[in-house]
């Protein structure tokens, strides 16, 4: 059990992560912390494809003549790293639409609280 | 040559239209309007003539880069898929062509925006529908819904808030598509759709597998707004200008609901869904639920967009229903909902618009009478879908409806064959308020606010033929129904 525990300490920390995320997205009063605790959400996600393709002694993915790696155990998994680039991408895009809805509330109703407004919105 | 392009060449299509709206419409803004029109009739026509090249020929594979697949990433153009993407481009061409006097009444100012937003979010949809490939899925997903976010928030003075709400809600949902994706990544080394299906008929049922499918059904559940997972919707679609809701709700959550059905059915072992996991049981009453749920608060609503909001709940429900059946039956009545549905809710909303552009509201208490007199076809468009929802023979709702019956029936799932029934009852209950105001109720006149003569005063003829031509669709669906049947029954995966 507490090998389990131990040994997939990088898996515990993202799941935390993710809970953090979820948690603070879920009650957090204020539109810019929800916001955050949404990329906190999102770096989760990256965090776990990343961890997923570490190794020990293993050596960056590039293709060089004068180290041949022709055995892929001594390799970093290249594609999660790739795909994770584009879910970067991806999470920026997002948090810059968000922004941008967060401006045109705040100037129509003149707050970023939740409980405020909803009140304003009455 | 062209035809082996045909997968690819639908998304492009958008994208590069999207691209030349915005850079011509910093000159003329007049331009953005025809180059949309322009771009989704050259990719309608492109995924129509992908349907007919499908069905004489078999499913077109296109490989991005010259890569094949696993490696690579794979576009396929099979009959489900060229038959969702043409849905997507001719209800997205006619919505478009509606929204021409509807965007410059309600977004005088966004013209070029919103023709620019309205191209990609079509480009992810159909991105979505062509892809073989399970990140691409996921890029394609938040295309597709970054734009959406964006034309909900160009809305009403409340628009913005709702469009955060669904921007935090559809990211979270994305976010657990990721994840759910990392874990099949993980086990399967593959992302190919059609590989990680060959792969997983070997791989033995694990945790890692159960959790991955876990997350990835309820991301995509939370982005087709399916009970209990649709607090999203009703506000953004109430919100969001005229055109923009009448271009997602048909379509929107859809296309994911196809997603959905690509997933389970196609890419896991199907003793998985059914023995292992008992995902297809968990839909089935998460549908029904909604299916009641959704019903029940449309009847409450006194918007008549808000309404129309709480039964594209109800309606995803049905969609759901059918995929949890899990029989021939079942995928039939939910691929038949997709395309019945999206005709039906287009003309609803395209009617909600025509009201809002000609007396300014479209609240269900202040109908009456003369809206009849006023608007006799977007009236008439409105009573034909209307009888559709509820499930009239011959219109199209009633098919789809029929066939899910039919399922619950082979199943021996009677309590599903009701909810189906009473769902009915509930639909007919909250359209009739809204005809029995427009058709039965005299005008109450106030003095000297109306003329005892009431002129007849439509729409633009650009907002009245796309209404008029979704009326007589849902007509012709049913009507034809046979065969869009029978062609359904060729894209249903092996062993269902």
């Amino acid at each position: 059990m507490i090998e389990f525990i131990v040994g997939h300490y990088a898996y515990w920390f993202t799941l935390v992560i993710l809970l953090l995320g979820l948690y603070g997205m879920l009650k957090k009063k204020n539109l810019i912390k929800k916001l955050i605790a949404m990329n906190i959400l999102q770096a989760s996600v990256i965090m776990f494809y990343v961890t997923s393709a570490s190794k020990w002694n293993a050596t960056v993915p590039i293709i060089d003549s004068s180290h041949p790696a022709t055995n892929p155990d001594l390799v970093a998994n290249p594609l999660p790293h790739t795909l994770m680039l584009t879910a970067i991408v991806v999470s920026v895009a997002t948090t810059g639409v968000a922004f941008a809805i967060l401006i045109l509330i705040y100037r129509r109703f003149k707050t970023l609280d939740e409980p405020e407004l909803l009140e304003r919105m009455e | 040559m062209i035809s082996n392009n045909i997968p690819v060449l639908i998304p492009i299509t958008f994208l590069v239209t999207a691209f030349f709206i915005v850079l011509f419409g910093q000159f003329r803004r007049a331009v953005a309007f025809p180059l949309a029109i322009l771009g989704t009739t050259f990719a309608l026509f492109v995924s129509l003539s992908g349907l007919v090249k499908v069905t004489t020929s078999g499913t077109i594979h296109y490989h991005l880069g010259g890569w094949v697949p696993p490696i690579g990433i794979e576009y396929v153009l099979d009959p489900l898929s060229a038959f969702i993407a043409s849905v997507v481009c001719g209800v997205g061409l006619l919505v478009l062509i509606y929204s021409y006097s509807s965007v410059k009444f309600e977004l005088p100012a966004k013209i070029v925006p919103f023709y620019g937003i309205a191209m990609l979010l079509l480009a992810g949809l159909t991105g979505i529908v062509v892809t073989g490939d399970l990140f691409n899925l996921y890029v394609f997903i938040e295309i597709s819904a970054l734009s959406s976010y964006a034309i909900v928030a160009v809305g009403e003075k409340k628009a913005p808030v709702a469009a955060f709400r669904y921007l935090l809600v559809g990211t979270i949902g994305a976010t657990f598509y990721l994840l759910g994706l990392g874990f099949i990544y993980l086990l399967t080394g593959s992302l190919n759709m059609a590989d990680v299906a060959k792969i997983l008929t070997v791989t033995p049922v694990n945790p890692a597998l159960v959790t991955g499918a876990v997350l990835m059904i309820v991301g995509l559940g939370l982005k087709m707004a399916l009970f209990p997972m649709h607090g999203w919707l009703p506000d953004a679609y109430t919100y969001a200008p005229s055109a923009g809701s009448a271009i997602l709700a048909p379509i929107g959550n859809k296309v994911f609901a196809y997603a959905l059905i690509r997933i389970l059915l196609f890419v896991f072992n199907k003793d998985f869904i059914r023995m292992e996991l008992p995902v297809l049981d968990v839909l089935l009453w998460l549908s029904s639920a909604g299916i009641l749920y959704g019903s029940i608060m449309a009847m409450a609503q006194n918007e008549l967009k808000r309404m129309l909001a709480y039964s594209s709940v109800a309606q995803i429900g049905y969609i759901g229903l059918g995929i949890g059946m899990g029989n021939m039956l079942g995928f039939i009545g939910a691929i038949l909902h997709i395309i019945n549905h999206a005709t039906m809710k287009a003309t609803l909303f395209l009617v909600a618009g025509n009201l809002r552009y000609k007396i300014g509201h479209s609240s269900i208490d202040q109908l009456d009478g003369t809206i009849r007199k006023k608007m006799p076809l977007t009236s008439a468009a409105f009573a034909i879908s209307a009888l559709s929802m509820i499930g009239i023979p011959p219109t199209a709702g009633f098919f789809s409806k029929w066939y899910l019956a039919l399922a619950g029936i082979e199943r021996s799932q009677w309590i599903f064959v009701v909810v189906i029934l009473l769902s009915s009852l509930l639909n007919a209950v909250y359209f009739f308020k809204v005809l029995e105001r427009m058709y039965l109720q005299s005008a109450n006149y106030k003095e000297g606010t109306y003329s005892k003569t009431i002129h007849k005063d439509e729409v633009p003829a650009s907002m009245l033929i796309p209404t008029i031509i979704f009326a007589v669709m849902v007509v012709l669906l049913g009507l034809i129904n046979a065969y869009i049947v029978k062609y359904i029954m060729t894209m249903a995966p092996s062993g269902l």
